[in-house]
């Protein structure tokens, strides 16, 4: 599966379209996490346990919607976009969406 | 009495260690983005070189979450009642955004260029939903890089 997020796959052509395909999580850490976070945020700096919890949660959106493409027949994903938000307090939304389409 | 002193100490706290904090992330960052000078990472949608063969095509990504220190929140919080520009808001988004371009970089190994890259910013964590409070943030850079076949 390709990924790409412009409107082709450089180097290969488009031959068939099958709409869009999308995938999201909705991830609430952990109260661990929580308590290290609000401690560094007093230092400031970077919380490596967010950025490893959102990196997680959107590989396994990227991967819901990799299979939606491949339940579809499709090779690639065009036009990707990343979209986060926070649905409540200490949860967030990660979605991924984007065309699924033969490319060859 | 005694809130008062925690809240100082907490402030002397979080400017001393904020301030090492942040000068040792600007220079590993400024370091990185020199080693990956040779590496283009455009907006633009198309390969200019058209007679350009191309290997493969792969999408990369990379994020950060960083915060700001307690001194700096307060003194945001004092230039909210005022007006007027917030530096320290300013470096945090700038620490964000550049750390993030340098770990999509880092993904694309060998890559020639990276098309398309899109830098966007959101607000996480326990203070997400709350008004004219920013905390912490996450910047997300993605692209589509390429490797030519030559």
């Amino acid at each position: 599966m390709i990924l790409t997020n412009i409107e082709s796959v450089p180097g290969k052509n488009i031959v068939e379209h099958f709409g869009v395909v999308s995938g999201s999580t909705v991830r609430a850490k952990h109260v661990g996490r929580d308590i290290m976070a609000s401690l560094k945020n007093i230092v400031g700096g970077e919380l490596k346990g967010y950025t490893e919890l959102l990196q997680d949660s959107r590989k396994q959106a990227i991967e819901r919607m990799i299979g939606q493409a491949k339940q579809l027949g499709a090779n690639a994903i065009v036009n990707v976009r990343f979209a986060t938000s926070s649905v409540a307090q200490g949860a967030s939304e990660l979605y991924v969406y984007g065309t699924a389409v033969r490319a060859n | 009495m005694e809130q008062f002193l925690i809240l100082i100490i907490l402030i002397c706290i979080g400017y001393i260690g904020g301030t090492i904090a942040e000068m040792r992330h600007y220079r590993s960052i400024i370091a990185r983005e020199k080693e990956f000078l040779k590496l283009p990472t455009v907006t633009i949608h198309r390969i200019l070189e058209k007679d350009a063969e191309i290997k493969s095509v792969k999408m990369v990504q990379g994020s950060a979450v960083i915060s700001v220190d307690y001194f700096k929140r307060i003194l945001a919080a004092l230039i909210n009642f005022f007006g007027g520009e917030v530096k320290s808001y300013e470096s945090l988004l700038d620490r964000a955004r550049r750390e993030a371009t340098l770990r999509m970089k880092e993904k694309a190994l060998n890559a020639d260029i990276i098309l398309n890259t899109r830098i966007e910013t959101s607000t996480i964590g326990r203070n997400a939903n709350r008004r004219n409070s920013i905390g912490s943030i996450e910047a997300i850079a993605y692209g589509t890089s390429i490797i030519y076949r030559n």
